[in-house]
């Protein structure tokens, strides 16, 4: 739709350009009076010349119009007047920063990593936050204190925001090619291979794919922390597509019919074109709004699995992970489950209200009102 | 219909299988056994244990049995529980997560639609908003930090509900429980209510309905809601796979005498017959609820031909 769109855009916007040329190169330079004279533009006689700040403005508020009426330029300033979707991608920008530099930050000032054990004998080794090894006075050391082996849960909890975010995007973004290029072919060709490739999903979805996974992870687990992680990415990158080809798969179904399809048809466009030009950036909007939805719900499976202890090992830590240490002791430690879970809870939520928000900015509707 | 019904139950006897047989695979491709502990056994010992159990046999005899058991839904004895055969577990199991499954997604069901619903009427207004912001809460708290929250308020603080434990079928037990594991399909609901009902209620033909002069509550009672709720029907299928999921963690949390938590255990003791049981039967149990689901579509989208 983008790639059919833009060039007629671009042209309106040159010839626009064109137009009104002479107001931008009056930009410090001498003006062509004649030219505008002639045209018969009132703002641009002679004496306005000094005014040549409002000349240059008025060019560009037509080039912005003329160049935000693409979708995805419309989308995103749509976007950015949504507080909360911006609330959104701040939070999650800030907590995906934090989480790949904030280790070694920490590792420079505290010299603290996430899988330091302090090598006392203490029989306590949960310090509350910002409370020194003594138990006692104020520090700086560890501002989310420790885990119940001593170590920082700073340090752990932005690794785990480093594996947590790692397993989501990885596993939707393999959910959403997967799920994308199947659920369109599917849709679109319709018929038996229709009939066949929901049939293959089927048997998939029927599998409860998550029993599958914990039979995987229990038999295979165990060896090594980072073999367990890889075979975590497998699992839940497997897994996670079929969702997204059913609903690609309705959206197709339910555009298949419609006029520009049949128009692209007749003027000979090959099939595959009319799937991945034509109906797919059609499909985009719900894809968004699931794919936000599938990055929470591939971190909550991953949560779960790390609190059965089927997924990622110690030293390392999830989010899951951290949280399922941390309700051990809730009663009497708390801030080892708060810390992870509402570090958790905020990054999904941030990544929800960025969908929703995306929701509002690309759905194709609400382009009507 | 009746074709499309008959031909989707043929389909299912390979499904099970392919399940099955893909779980018994993992089961005997990974290393060790289930006896395997950190003492070893000497070796004698060993023999007998493995001739006991039939592992002396070639593969696909211990195969052609077990896929026999599942066939005649047979799952032989526990080699954990040894009193108890398979059967006998889940018979005792299924009522437990069965009755908790369905009470969370009964509840789901009548918040999210309703929620969603209503959200989607007063689009942009200060309920929409909170009913929103809600679902997102519900979406984003995982139910293993929503259920010790839950607990610590209603239980040890207020001291109005159990805290765990299984107390019977129609105990205030299966309260907290049933809330942690329907707030994630109550949150999914009223999402996918709301987009939907938002996308039909600006259709042309609830334009119609309107224009000809319907009253408000029949165009979304008896026009709208039926287009808005089919993400919410086909969300049905993936939702009873996560049930499965999410009722795992909960009866872990509330210490569940149900088939998640044995299922579970059976896979830290490499119980073979009970895993290949528990996964024939919920794979069997799945695949019936999408048929309906199935045919339920076809009776609420005319678009959509068997």
């Amino acid at each position: 739709m983008k790639d059919e769109r833009t060039p007629t855009e671009e042209d309106r916007t040159k010839t626009l350009l064109n137009q009104t040329r002479p107001a931008l190169t009056a930009r410090g330079t001498i003006p062509a009076p004649p030219i505008r004279s002639r045209e018969g533009d009132e703002i641009h006689t002679a004496p306005e010349m000094a005014v040549a700040e409002g000349d240059v403005r008025t060019a560009e508020e037509g080039a912005e119009v003329l160049s935000g009426t693409s979708l995805w330029k419309d989308a995103w300033r749509r976007l950015l007047k949504n507080r909360l979707a911006v609330f959104g991608l701040v939070v999650v920008c800030l907590i995906t920063l934090a989480s790949l530099v904030g280790p070694p930050i920490i590792k420079a000032t505290t010299g603290y990593t996430y899988d330091y054990i302090p090598p006392d004998t203490k029989l306590i080794k949960s310090f509350p936050p910002f409370t020194a090894p003594d138990g006692q006075s104020f520090s700086w050391s560890h501002p989310m204190g420790t885990d119940s082996a001593g170590r920082d849960m700073l340090a752990r909890v932005l690794l785990g925001g480093r594996i947590s975010l790692m397993v989501g995007i990885i596993a939707t973004f393999v959910s959403l090619l997967i799920g994308i290029a199947y659920g369109a072919t599917a849709g679109y060709l319709g018929g038996k291979i229709d009939d066949a490739m929901m049939r293959v999903v089927d048997v998939l979805y029927a599998i409860p794919y998550m029993m599958i996974v914990i039979v995987l992870l229990a038999m295979f687990g165990g060896q090594s922390a980072l073999g367990q992680l890889i075979l975590l990415f497998i699992a839940l990158g497997a897994v996670s597509w079929l969702t997204m080809a059913r609903i690609v798969r309705g959206q197709v179904i339910s555009l298949k019919n419609q006029e520009f399809v049949l128009a692209a048809r007749a003027t000979g466009v090959s099939t595959p074109k009319i799937i991945f030009r034509h109906l797919v950036p059609n499909t985009l909007g719900p894809v968004i709004v699931y794919a936000t939805l599938t990055i929470p719900s591939v971190m909550l499976q991953e949560s779960f699995l790390s609190f059965l202890g089927l997924g990622v090992q110690a030293p390392l830590a999830s989010w899951g992970s951290l949280a399922a240490e941390g309700i051990q002791n809730i009663a009497i430690f708390p801030w080892q489950l708060i810390f992870p879970g509402v570090t958790m809870a905020l990054t999904l939520f941030s990544l929800n209200f960025l969908g929703d928000g995306l929701r509002d900015a690309l759905d194709p509707q609400m382009r009507k009102f | 219909m009746l074709r499309f019904i008959i031909r989707r139950l043929i389909v299912t006897v390979p499904m099970v299988l392919i399940v099955v047989s893909l779980t018994w695979g993992l089961i005997r491709l990974a290393p060790g056994n289930f006896y395997t502990s950190e003492k070893k056994l000497p070796p004698a010992v060993e023999k007998n244990l493995r001739e006991k159990y039939g592992l002396d046999k070639p593969w696909y005899v211990q195969y052609a049995k077990m896929i026999g058991n599942v066939a005649r839904l047979d799952f032989g004895n526990s080699l954990k529980y040894e009193s108890e055969s398979v059967n006998d577990i889940l018979k005792r199991t299924l009522p437990v997560s069965a009755t908790l499954g369905l009470l969370a997604y009964l509840l789901a069901l009548i918040v999210g639609i309703s929620a969603g619903t209503l959200a989607a009427l007063k689009q942009n207004s200060r309920l929409d908003y909170a009913s929103m912001a809600l679902a997102m809460l519900g979406i984003s708290l995982p139910n293993f930090v929503l259920g010790p929250i839950l607990v610590l308020v209603f239980s040890l603080t207020l001291y109005w509900l159990p805290p765990a434990r299984w107390g019977g079928f129609a105990s205030w037990n299966l309260l907290l429980p049933a809330v942690t594991l329907s707030a994630l399909y109550m949150a999914y609901i009223a999402r996918l209510t709301r987009s939907g009902m938002l996308e039909v209620l600006r259709s042309d033909y609830i334009r119609t309905a309107r224009a000809k002069g319907l009253k408000e509550r029949d165009v979304v009672l008896r026009h709208a809601v039926r287009g808005g709720l089919l993400p919410v029907v086909s969300f049905t299928g993936p939702a009873l796979a996560f049930l499965v999921t999410g009722t795992v963690v909960t009866e872990r949390i509330f210490a569940l005498p149900g088939l998640g938590n044995y299922f579970i255990n059976a896979n830290l003791n490499r119980d073979e017959p009970l895993i290949i049981g528990i996964v024939a039967f919920i794979s069997i149990a799945i695949l019936f609820f999408n048929l309906l689901v199935d045919i339920a579509y076809g009776f609420i989208d005319p678009r959509i031909r068997y």
